[in-house]
């Protein structure tokens, strides 16, 4: 089972464009669908209201991580996972990383979520799925599974 | 899928978010993964059984287990006077489920900043 998920996506718009939408807090409430009560800041706690329809009952909050400009955005936060009425504070959030390329079509976006478990390399994953066919057969019923239901 | 189904499981999902959190960390340890190894064959294994082959003690192992069936991946069955902890094959379906739920996410959110910044 994969602990990351990974996402590439091509965007017809300069690196700058891109980055600004990222990492305006505005421009990045206008399509995440959040609004943030303020500037992202490295270091700083981001707070605001989801505003996606059906969602608005949810609370925004993540620490920015890095901003290095047109190149790296990241920041940790606990995903789509924000009931107001639970603590969060104990859990160990995961890590969303935004990094962008220049590309001659303009800039290639790589998105990357990390640290749905703690196991620190794939090799230890590996030797894990090589531990016992059991564990296989597992995971061959659960791509079945998901193939069913999506 | 209709909208109202979609966000009926998602809300299903957000409340069970904190488990999963649960389920990840607890599988993020390799003592416990050789466990959740031993017993995803399907067949119920007592701490007996567990600790065989292991250096480590009966009462390490027993921790071990009780930290995975709170995280819900294993459960202990009694029988008689001996536990048993078998594989809980669900908790592993429903984490799946959760990182898709996520990843689906991802995928409407990026195709959002896509027309955002391609406009």
């Amino acid at each position: 089972m994969n602990d990351r998920i990974e996402k590439r996506i091509e965007l017809k718009a300069p690196v700058s464009r891109v980055w600004r939408a990222l990492t305006d807090y505005r421009e990045f409430g206008q399509w995440f669908r959040v609004k943030l009560d303020g500037p992202f800041v490295p270091g700083q706690v981001s707070t605001g209201q989801i505003t996606y329809p059906g969602y608005e009952h949810l609370k925004w909050e993540a620490v920015v991580q890095k901003m290095e400009p047109e190149r790296l955005f990241s920041f940790t936060w606990h995903p789509y996972a924000v009931d107001p009425k639970v603590d969060y504070s104990t859990e160990t959030p995961t890590l969303v990383e935004f990094r962008l390329e220049k590309i001659p079509s303009g800039t290639l976006l790589l998105l990357t979520e990390s640290g749905f478990d703690k196991i620190p390399s794939d090799r230890r994953l590996e030797a894990f799925r090589r531990n016992d066919g059991g564990w296989t057969e597992q995971l061959k019923k659960i791509e079945a599974h998901v193939a069913q239901t999506s | 899928m209709s909208h109202k189904l979609r966000s009926r499981q998602a809300r299903r999902q957000q409340a069970h978010a904190p488990v999963f959190a649960c389920a990840f960390a607890a599988l993020g340890d390799e003592t416990r993964l050789a466990l959740v190894a031993k017993l995803c064959g399907g067949e119920p294994r007592s701490i007996s059984q567990l600790t065989q082959g292991s250096k480590l003690t009966r009462q390490a192992i027993t921790k071990h287990l009780r930290v995975l069936e709170r995280a819900g991946i294993v459960r202990c069955v009694h029988s008689g006077r001996e536990s048993r902890f078998e594989f809980e094959q669900k908790s592993i379906e429903e984490m799946k489920d959760y990182l898709d739920f996520v990843s689906r996410q991802w995928d409407q959110a990026l195709s959002r900043l896509k027309a955002f910044v391609e406009d």
